[in-house]
């Protein structure tokens, strides 16, 4: 497991200090910094800023856009989009959770995968999409996936 | 920059900025959305940049980004200026040829223009290309000529004057007044009068009074508010301070998604830009007026979309629905008096302001004005986003504006309003849109997103698609939201996988009512719309789940085989290959054979199949034929095909 730097932790959360009903851009940074919000980094706010942890963790396991687990070296996102959709994302979806063997929300034992189901990213003329660490693949069809997922290491 | 004082001031800023500005001094623009950005956008924004340099041509021509130009099938788009000229698709190694013909010998690069499908016909202006020429492009238009982050473009097409106007010539009262008789109704769902709206927060009793922007535009499928706040967020600023000012209020806020990085970031320069010009701050334009921003990121949560809970979000708690027995105009942000409209609301109070209530009066229909911009996506030729007056056909927007259905395919419904809406089915194709209408068709205008479905999507997968992305997104704290849609994913699912059973459309409406009835807030009280109306329009089909256990559009998976055709196979491999789950049997000159057990029915063997061939089928409702005895698979050699 990677290690927390604590001094970046401390550098976000003083960003904000002082100011009323900063939690969610907080850790909105801190999801933008590490890729997840870990344990450590809870505790640490909950100590600055005299938040409970429970009140921490109802905001950070409410919102789509924080992560309690770690996550993969690559990040897989799916449209299912309702453009993407009825343009036959479900199929594509079904190959990546096939192929690499998990569902939507879980990471590749070794830590290469990372994969999420995303509703809508905007560009639905290049539907169905698949954006990979932000590299943007559009109209993408099921016997694509295997290739497509093969040049990520 | 020292801050603009007045509005003379602003006019002859305006003046100096365009004095500046060679009208004959070449210009290209290049369409930097998130869309064209993902397209390629900022490889040819390199290219024409490195380009220019390369053929020294950096001091002689002018290069701008620009927002989103709504022909997003055919990004990324360049312009160039004072030609006129149109490229479509534009690659990397397009540039140079672009640059050299069109830049330094007035020639036209042929295959990158706009080619009519009907006439082959090729068209050079952008406004003569069909998807432009049938829109009404009042508050998107200006998209394509200004640079988002240079406040000087927006001034110099006379941005900030509305605003100027408004706190030099108007008293709050007569701008209220103004909106109300405009009749502006809120672009972000409900229709609700902006001009009303804002009257109840001014009256509202407590001080500070907030006014806010939402940009959360969480339905799936919409995605010109993000278009507008990317831009041309001047627009929505300006919008947004003369609110405040009829209002009362000195703080706002704007609610915009994580997910839409660049306009967070385009609307951080746009707030530096005016307060450093003087729009925002103590003394705006020298009025005396004062007035903030600032920006609130929001962490994806479709129901934190909702006015309330977007308020709960900017307070820094979980973003859920309050109770409304009292409405947010009059406690909302930390229970004080809170405007919210919706980015497209916003952005049409300039023009208002600028050409008056009875011209906004004279477009669209009798309840509803102005223009509405939507999002078009789907199985339709020409994505994209397309502004036209309240009251045009769904016709001319799928079929003139968007060139009909994809691949030849036929027309099956259009669906509008996000998950809180409906589909709506052929035989209402002329119907006007606008708000009253698609309600009263069981739909509703939404934030505008218009997502065209052809005869290959099956009406109750996206009844049950809906259903489970509400699911997902419901926050789970009044019971009928909460347990009705989980129920109602159950009921989907079960007729989708061929377990339906007499009796479960019946349910879903019972269900449906409860839920319209009985819920906390407009995401329950809306979420049974998607099953209502495929059930109105499509019961056919629900029955021929249920009933014959038939998907007539031949997608559930459970209801469906892929089938060989033995006197269509040519035995060419290429199925056979590509099977992930080695399904497929046969060898060359072998016809090929589906081992139905083995198929995980991934339609790989479909999609490769060669179109001349066409021998993979699909087969619902009915057994798949015995495979061919061996003996029967070979092919004798064929006479050529």
């Amino acid at each position: 497991m990677v290690e927390i730097d604590l001094n970046r932790v401390e550098e976000i959360i003083g960003r904000y200090e002082g100011e009323e009903g900063v939690l969610i851009q907080m850790l909105l940074d801190l999801q933008s910094e590490f890729n997840w919000i870990p344990r450590e980094v809870i505790a640490r706010i909950s100590e600055r800023l005299h938040i409970p942890k429970s009140q921490i963790y109802r905001i950070a396991s409410f919102y789509k856009a924080m992560s309690l687990s770690p996550v993969g070296r690559h990040v897989i996102q799916v449209c299912l989009g309702t453009a993407c959709q009825v343009r036959g994302a479900p199929r594509i979806m079904d190959r990546v959770k096939e192929s690499l063997g998990i569902e939507e929300g879980e990471t590749t034992q070794d830590m290469r995968f990372t994969l999420r189901r995303v509703n809508c990213l905007g560009c639905c003329a290049m539907g169905p999409v698949v954006v990979v660490d932000g590299d943007y693949h559009g109209k993408v069809t099921p016997s694509e996936v295997e290739d497509l997922l093969q040049s990520y290491k | 920059m020292s801050r603009v004082k007045s509005k003379e001031d602003l006019l002859a800023l305006q003046s100096a900025i365009l004095a500046k500005r060679d009208p004959d001094k070449p210009l290209i623009t290049l369409c930097s959305g998130t869309a064209c950005c993902a397209t390629g956008s900022n490889a040819v924004a390199n290219a024409i940049k490195a380009e220019l340099e390369k053929q020294g041509l950096s001091d002689t021509v002018s290069f701008r980004r620009t927002g989103c130009h709504g022909f997003c099938e055919r990004g990324p788009i360049v312009t160039i200026y004072p030609y006129d000229i149109c490229y479509l698709n534009v690659s990397p190694e397009d540039v140079p040829e672009i640059i050299s013909k069109s830049i330094k010998g007035h020639e036209i690069v042929e295959r990158l223009l706009y080619t009519d499908p009907n006439t082959g016909e090729r068209i050079v202006r952008e406004s003569d290309i069909p998807f432009y020429k049938y829109q009404t492009r009042l508050v998107f238009g200006d998209n394509p000529v200004i640079e988002p982050t240079n406040i000087e473009d927006y001034i110099a097409i006379g941005g900030y004057q509305a605003l100027a106007k408004v706190l030099e010539e108007m008293t709050p009262e007569e701008v209220l007044e103004e909106v109300k008789k405009s009749n502006l109704r809120g672009r972000g769902g409900g229709g609700f009068p902006a001009g009303r709206k804002w009257e109840s927060t001014r009256n509202a009793p407590g001080e500070p009074k907030y006014v806010i922007v939402n940009c959360d535009e969480g339905d799936p499928g919409a995605y010109m508010d993000r278009s507008l706040m990317e831009g041309n967020p001047h627009r929505v600023l300006e919008g947004l301070i003369i609110g405040a000012y009829a209002i009362g209020s000195h703080q706002g806020f704007v609610y915009v998604r994580q997910e839409y990085p660049l306009a967070v970031k385009n609307l951080s320069i746009a707030l530096d830009q005016a307060r450093e010009y003087g729009f925002l701050g103590d003394d705006i334009l020298g009025s005396g007026f004062k007035f903030d921003v600032c920006i609130h990121r929001g962490a994806g949560a479709f129901v934190s979309g909702e006015s309330s809970a977007l308020m709960n979000a900017i307070e820094g708690k979980v973003g859920e629905p309050r109770p409304k027995y009292i409405h947010t105009s009059e406690s909302g942000i930390w229970e004080k008096p809170s405007n919210l409209n919706n980015v497209e609301t916003w952005a049409n109070v300039p023009l208002i302001i600028e050409r008056g209530a009875d011209w906004f009066n004279s477009i669209g229909t009798e309840h509803s004005k102005g223009t509405k911009i939507f999002s078009l996506v789907g199985a339709v030729n020409n994505t994209g986003l397309v502004e036209v007056p309240m009251g045009t056909t769904l016709r001319d927007i799928i079929y003139k504006i968007g060139g009909g259905i994809r691949s030849g395919k036929k027309f099956k419904a259009v669906q509008t309003g996000g998950p809180s809406g409906g589909v709506i089915p052929e035989q209402y194709l002329d119907a006007p849109v606008d708000f009253d209408e698609l309600t009263r068709l069981g739909s509703m205008m939404g934030s505008g997103g218009m997502i065209v479905m052809a005869e290959d999507t099956c009406i109750v997968d996206i009844a049950r698609y809906f259903v489970d992305f509400l699911c997902d997104e419901s926050c789970g704290k009044c019971v009928p939201c909460r347990e009705g849609l989980k129920r109602m994913r159950d009921i989907l699912n079960d007729i989708v996988a061929g377990r339906g059973k007499e009796g479960d459309i019946e349910l879903l409406e019972e269900i449906a009512h409860v839920m319209k009835s009985a819920s906390l807030c407009a995401l329950g009280t809306t979420a049974a719309n998607p099953v209502l109306s495929t059930i109105r329009y499509f019961k056919a089909e629900y029955e021929a789940h249920i009933e014959e256990k038939r998907c007539p559009a031949l997608v559930c998976k459970d209801l469906i085989s892929y089938y060989i055709q033995p006197d269509k196979c040519i035995a060419c491999m290429l199925c056979l290959k590509n099977c992930p789950s080695g399904a497929i049997q046969g060898e060359k000159r072998k016809i090929h054979v589906i081992d139905q057990r083995k198929c995980i029915k991934c339609g790989i063997c479909f999609e490769v199949c060669p179109p001349k061939v066409r021998a993979v089928t699909k087969i619902s409702g009915k057994p798949v034929p015995p495979p061919l005895p061996e003996s029967e698979r070979v092919i004798e050699r064929r006479a050529k095909r």
